[in-house]
């Protein structure tokens, strides 16, 4: 659905030339959606504005649905923006309008008749749950509401493609889950393709397929959501996964163990996580285990589990058992106090 | 005093209408003319939907060249182009020639600063949507900045009556002309205050009515 080959976007400034995107490549599937995953400055806003060409790529091709985007004119890039919707952190909706304003627009811009967007607005209100709020202004809403609203405009025109620029950065928990919802609910039942920016892994845990790690407008790492969890190669990918699984161990605890124990951080993968490994191991070696932290993410209906044991005993007996650990294709990783 | 007062009465009337008249009639010029440069010049800045660098700086230039100049010279510099137009450069509608030209890029330099201060979040957001330029600029510009442009016509109105007085030395008439020819001239200091008190006044109102104006149009 979504082509990019070998993008780059560079900003020339006073100090020198700053590379926001620098040779990225990804290919989004029709109907999924993608994450794109970065600290701020990492490029991940400036790639997805290169996806609409709100941003203009100074090399590379951006080919949306068959279309190269940086080959159209000005009035065909019009018309291909209008099967583009777009939503924002700060939702930048028009304070002067009204709700039913603020949708009716998008409608306008695609020259809809006054009769098409008297019977469409409504509808579209309908689809994000804000069918009263028709006659409000934006600053009446709360900013869940004033996200569904933007939501409501960026699909005014059956847009194929839906991108999100940090969504639910500015909405507090609860808010974030019901848009989260309400996204996949649109990819669901709509079949738009989604791709979204955000700085929360726990986000494309909750929403993604697939997804891209950023790190100085490159892509350092890509792939299915729950094997990026499961086995993350760059060490920033880690640190975005720890972030969102959160195993640090608190300090108390580490004072109470035994100084000749390990502490270890199994990883169980796939069916791995649903069997008695951990039973088994204790049987088949020498060592006691105790079990610190343990948790078990449903990502994508897959689950993936993370355990924290410290286990005692003969060091051989130890390198037995995580040995075994590690033949039952679960990932074992000594931890460390730091 | 009384008496030197209604005697003056039909001066001061007719005086206070020729301000109105040519303050009003620059003022109309200031929006025909004034609103779509203040847009032009903001659309096409660098990094807007419209931009146009050539344009831009053309606009920017000529704003900034009749900006510089003192309005008495320019009221002098345009007798020629007065005369040309009308015939006469005597006359409210005659001093309403050099208070447009003043007025227009003073005007549209307000309604560019106005047009700065809506989010650039929504005109992106706006540009996402495949809205064409005239779209946005009617739809999100102009609704988003209007409480600036009225504030920014309030200010115009006040600087043109300034400015309008001057306009009336020579030859323009109104109330700046009146306080001059018959206040200062004549040592009349009755008539200076009152028609002091009567710009105070006029200033006044023309500012009530423009916060009150501007207020109502913001939703936000």
């Amino acid at each position: 659905m979504i082509e990019l080959k070998h993008l780059n976007k560079e900003y020339k400034t006073k100090k020198g030339t700053i590379y926001g995107v620098r040779d990225v490549n990804l290919s989004i599937r029709k109907g999924e959606i993608f994450g794109i995953v970065g600290y701020s400055g990492a490029g991940k806003s400036s790639l997805l504005r290169c996806i609409n060409l709100l941003e203009k790529p100074t090399s590379g091709e951006v080919i949306v649905d068959g279309v190269n985007l940086t080959t159209l004119s000005k009035p065909q890039l019009r018309n291909a923006r209008q099967k583009i919707g777009m939503i924002f952190q700060h939702f930048h909706l028009i304070s002067s309008k009204t709700v039913f304003d603020n949708v009716a627009f998008a409608l306008k811009a695609a020259e809809k008749s006054a009769e098409e967007i008297k019977k469409r607005v409504p509808e579209l209100l309908q689809l994000v749950g804000l069918a009263d709020k028709a006659d409000q202004y934006p600053a009446q809403l709360s900013g869940g509401q004033k996200q569904r609203v933007a939501i409501a405009r960026a699909l005014a025109n059956d847009p194929q493609v839906l991108l999100c620029d940090e969504p639910t950065s500015a909405l507090d928990p609860m808010t974030t889950k019901s848009i989260l919802a309400l996204l996949r609910d649109i990819n669901q039942s709509l079949g738009i393709t989604i791709v979204l920016i955000t700085h929360e892994m726990e986000v494309v845990k909750d929403l993604c397929d697939n997804v891209a790690i950023m790190q100085g407008g490159v892509v350092i790492e890509q792939g299915a959501v729950y094997d990026i969890f499961a086995n993350p190669v760059q060490p920033l990918t880690r640190e975005f996964i720890q972030h969102a699984l959160d195993f640090k161990l608190p300090d108390p605890l580490w004072d109470k163990l035994d100084s000749g124990s390990k502490v270890v951080k199994i990883l169980f993968r796939g069916h791995a996580a649903e069997q008695a490994i951990i039973n088994q191991m204790l049987k088949v070696t020498n060592v006691q285990g105790n079990i610190l932290h343990g948790k078990i993410e449903y990502i994508k209906d897959k689950p993936l589990g993370t355990f924290i044991m410290e286990v005692k005993g003969e060091q051989s007996e130890i390198d037995k058992a995580l040995q075994f650990l590690v033949d039952q294709s679960c990932g074992v990783e000594v931890v460390n106090r730091d | 005093m009384i008496s030197s007062l209604t005697e003056l009465l039909p001066d001061m009337l007719k005086a206070f209408y020729e301000t109105l008249y040519m303050v009003g009639l620059s003022l109309l010029a200031a929006i025909i003319i004034g609103i779509p440069a203040g847009i032009l010049l903001f659309v096409s800045d660098r990094g807007l939907f419209y931009e146009n660098r050539v344009l831009n700086m053309v606009l920017g230039v000529i704003a900034n060249i009749i900006r510089s100049i003192p309005f008495l010279i320019l009221l002098v510099l345009l007798l020629p182009f007065t005369q040309a137009i009308l015939g006469t450069t005597i006359g409210p509608t005659a001093a309403a020639v050099p208070l447009s030209v003043a007025a227009i890029p003073f005007y549209a330099r307000l309604v560019e600063s106005s047009l700065r201060e809506v989010n650039k979040g929504m005109i992106e957001a706006a540009v996402a949507t495949g809205a064409k330029p005239w779209l946005i600029i009617r739809e999100v510009l102009l609704p988003e900045a209007k409480s600036g442009i009225i504030s920014g016509l309030t200010i115009t109105a006040i600087s043109l009556l300034g400015f309008s007085a001057m306009a009336g030395t020579v030859g323009g008439g109104g109330i700046g002309d009146l306080a001059i020819r018959f206040g200062y001239y004549r040592y009349d200091n009755k008539v200076l205050f009152t028609t002091v008190i009567l710009l105070v006044v006029l200033v006044q109102i023309i500012q009530f009515l423009g916060d009150w104006a501007a207020r109502k149009v913001d939703k936000r």
